[in-house]
């Protein structure tokens, strides 16, 4: 393992969907955007070991995974303006990216990458023994059918299948009831895959844990499931009404609260306690939402391995404006011909 | 006599609803923040969360309206349906048929449907026609904000499975959670009159399966639901320029379909133009024709319809779905006023 390509791999990914971020604030990129900023190190860990041969089953969170897998960023940039030449010919979008010569596919419907892992294992078990298939995504996609459905599945056919469950605990604004980890272990297990479990804001861990997994799999041994916990640092995406309205109270919270006090108080409906308990999960909804926006640096993966690689301040400097500058041109280069 | 948005509408109208009936409750992903107004007013116990689990909470609201609840369940968009098929398709639509008439399923699926904000093909279809196929659904399709409460009412007296279908550009929540996301550099075609209108003080029930004849004229009947028939208006108000006096008739529901309506228009002008939003093969707008033809009417066709997977590049997209561009250009086609 090398921290100093990890590093770079995460830092690229960042600095992509910073540059992301411009432009969907600029409305050059429509409808939503859902960022991969914070699981950059899970993202990393995991795609950074895929072999030639190797399939992806990517969420509706995908820049990073299809950036870090060698997809050119100026194809990303260029799909997500709606470009004749981007990467799915304008046609995907963030949540739809497909590159078929990585094996590489995504889907904007929660808990679809675990079936669709399952056939590209499939394919590999009996086309490219040796080879293996992932999938990503969020902790909510495990109260999915589907879901749970191919981890079964995969664990009766013994697929090469690493499920990674990028678990920030949240679904949307739903929050996991609590002792919910230690059901997500027992779930998973009884479905038959073995469970692994790490820090994924810590890139190394998250590395030797797919390290090991990966040769398990590579060896005919079943289904992995490994959970890596982290925080999206963005948010469920870009302009998360949420976020907003913790951000910008004066502006969001007059018109969203008036309102909400006006139906408190309304006439015919249900009894007082019953309200009440209904305006505590708005307000604690809406508390837990604001403490995660005060994550701490030591949160984001990004800052925790750039502290450990910081005794070679030259080398850091050299290496991220090598990623700064690339990023910049590929902005420059997509922006070419664009309103 | 107040005026409102449409989703605040449909909200004002299901809050009447459940202020005088203790059966109906609310349930989908996420509903405490998107429905927070009903939960203060009603608590926890009628307005609840449910995990990323379409297939379980769909499927439990069929049987909990068998045993004697009014569930209003809600799906983020109607695209998700994939998910869950099971229990309209094999489950709420049988159940009446199969118990031979002696049991029914009062329930309202509520849920977003549309394009036209650049969110992709899978958080973009319409999917009515696909719905309306299936023997034992009502599917209903409201295009203004008066419509759309009055026919939530009607749709919550109905003693049957009803989809009820958003338009995500009608709905001020779901342009700004998907499209805007709090942004002001992003503009939509919205059509104000359905987005925002004038609406009862106390909400009336509008029947079910009542066309509207939004614009009378004798040389042709424009039909369509949703945001086409805000399209088909604006595009009949050209059409008087070339000299085309069109009639534009909002069918509102979709399946039961008002064929009296229909006919009486057509045998009038002789020229039929369907505006449908959702795909045009094996849809309403063949079905449109059908109901024509079956009544021996001599007409004139054609449609605008939504042909291939919707693409995410806003150009294309617009292009794609129904615009005045091509509904202006069939109608003088279907008219043999082309130059």
């Amino acid at each position: 393992m090398d921290p100093w390509s990890l590093y770079a791999m995460m830092k690229r990914s960042r600095r992509f969907e910073e540059a992301v971020t411009r432009l969907w604030d600029q409305g050059l990129i429509s409808g939503e955007m859902h960022l991969g900023t914070g699981e950059e190190a899970i993202m990393a860990g995991v795609v950074s070991q895929l072999a030639p041969g190797d399939a992806m089953a990517v969420d509706h969170r995908g820049s990073a995974a299809f950036l870090m897998r060698g997809v050119a960023p100026l194809l990303l940039l260029r799909e997500m303006l709606g470009c004749a030449d981007g990467l799915c010919a304008g046609r995907g979008g963030h949540m739809h990216l497909f590159s078929k010569e990585h094996l590489a596919a995504s889907s904007g419907i929660v808990g679809a990458t675990g079936p669709a892992a399952v056939g590209f294992a499939l394919a590999a078990q009996r086309l490219r023994p040796g080879t293996l298939a992932v999938a990503f995504f969020g902790e909510g996609a495990l109260n999915q059918g589907m879901l749970m459905e191919s981890i079964h599945l995969a664990s009766q056919w013994r697929l090469p299948v690493l499920f990674v469950c990028k678990d920030d605990g949240w679904a949307i604004t739903t929050r996991p009831e609590p002792g919910a980890g230690s059901v997500m272990e027992r779930r998973v297990s009884g479905l038959g895959a073995r469970f692994m479990e790490v820090d994924g804001l810590d890139v190394q861990q998250v590395w030797q844990a797919a390290r090991e997994a990966m040769g398990s799999l590579r060896t005919g041994r079943g289904p992995v499931f490994l959970r890596a916990r982290c925080i999206h640092l963005g948010g469920h995406y870009l302009g998360y009404a949420l976020h907003r309205a913790i951000r910008s109270p004066l502006r969001e919270m007059p018109k969203t609260f008036g309102t909400l006090i006006g139906s408190f108080l309304r006439r015919e409906g249900g009894s007082l306690r019953e309200r009440w308990a209904g305006m505590q999960i708005v307000l604690s909804t809406t508390l837990a939402a604001s403490r995660e926006l005060g994550w701490l640096p030591d949160q984001d993966p990004l800052k925790r391995l750039r502290a450990s690689l910081s005794s070679n301040p030259g080398r850091l400097r050299e290496l991220e404006h090598g990623i700064d500058a690339e990023i910049s041109s590929a902005v420059a280069a997509a922006m070419e011909g664009v309103a | 006599m107040k005026t409102l948005h449409f989703t605040q509408a449909v909200d004002d109208a299901l809050a009447q609803a459940m202020s005088g009936d203790d059966r109906i409750v609310v349930f989908g992903e996420d509903v405490p923040m998107t429905r927070r107004e009903l939960l203060v007013r009603f608590g926890p116990k009628r307005v609840m969360s449910t995990p990323i689990s379409e297939s379980a909470f769909l499927g439990a609201a069929v049987s909990a309206a068998m045993a004697g609840l009014h569930p209003v369940v809600e799906l983020y968009m109607v695209d998700f349906l994939g998910v869950a098929m099971d229990a309209l398709l094999n489950e709420a639509a049988k159940v009446e048929a199969f118990s031979g008439g002696k049991w029914t399923v009062p329930m309202v699926v509520r849920a977003p449907c549309g394009g036209g904000y650049g969110d992709g093909g899978q958080h973009e279809q319409s999917l009515w026609g696909w719905l309306a196929h299936i023997p034992g659904l009502t599917v209903v399709v409201p295009s203004t904000p008066a419509d759309a409460g009055g026919l939530m009412l009607g749709a919550l007296l109905h003693d049957g499975p009803v989809l009820f279908l958003e338009h995500k550009l009608l709905s001020e929540t779901y342009r700004d959670y998907l499209g805007s996301g709090g942004r002001r550099t992003v503009q939509y075609d919205v059509p104000a009159a359905g987005e925002r209108g004038g609406v009862p003080s106390r909400w009336a029930p509008l029947p079910i399966g009542k066309a509207l004849l939004r614009c009378d004229g004798s040389d042709l009947t424009m039909v369509s639901v949703g945001v086409g028939v805000h399209r088909a208006l604006e595009a009949a108000g050209r059409l008087q320029t070339d000299g085309i006096r069109a009639a534009v008739l909002d069918l509102r529901t979709v399946s039961p379909l008002d064929k009296a309506a229909i006919c009486e228009s057509v045998a009038h002008t002789g020229h039929l133009l369907v505006i449908d939003e959702d795909y045009e093969g094996f849809g309403l707008s063949g079905e449109v024709a059908a109901v024509v033809a079956e009544a021996g009417i001599p007409f004139a066709y054609a449609r605008v319809c939504t042909q291939t997977t919707i693409p995410y590049a806003r150009r294309l997209e617009d292009q794609v779905l129904p615009n005045l561009a091509r509904i202006r250009a069939a109608a003088r086609a279907l008219l043999g006023r082309e130059r």
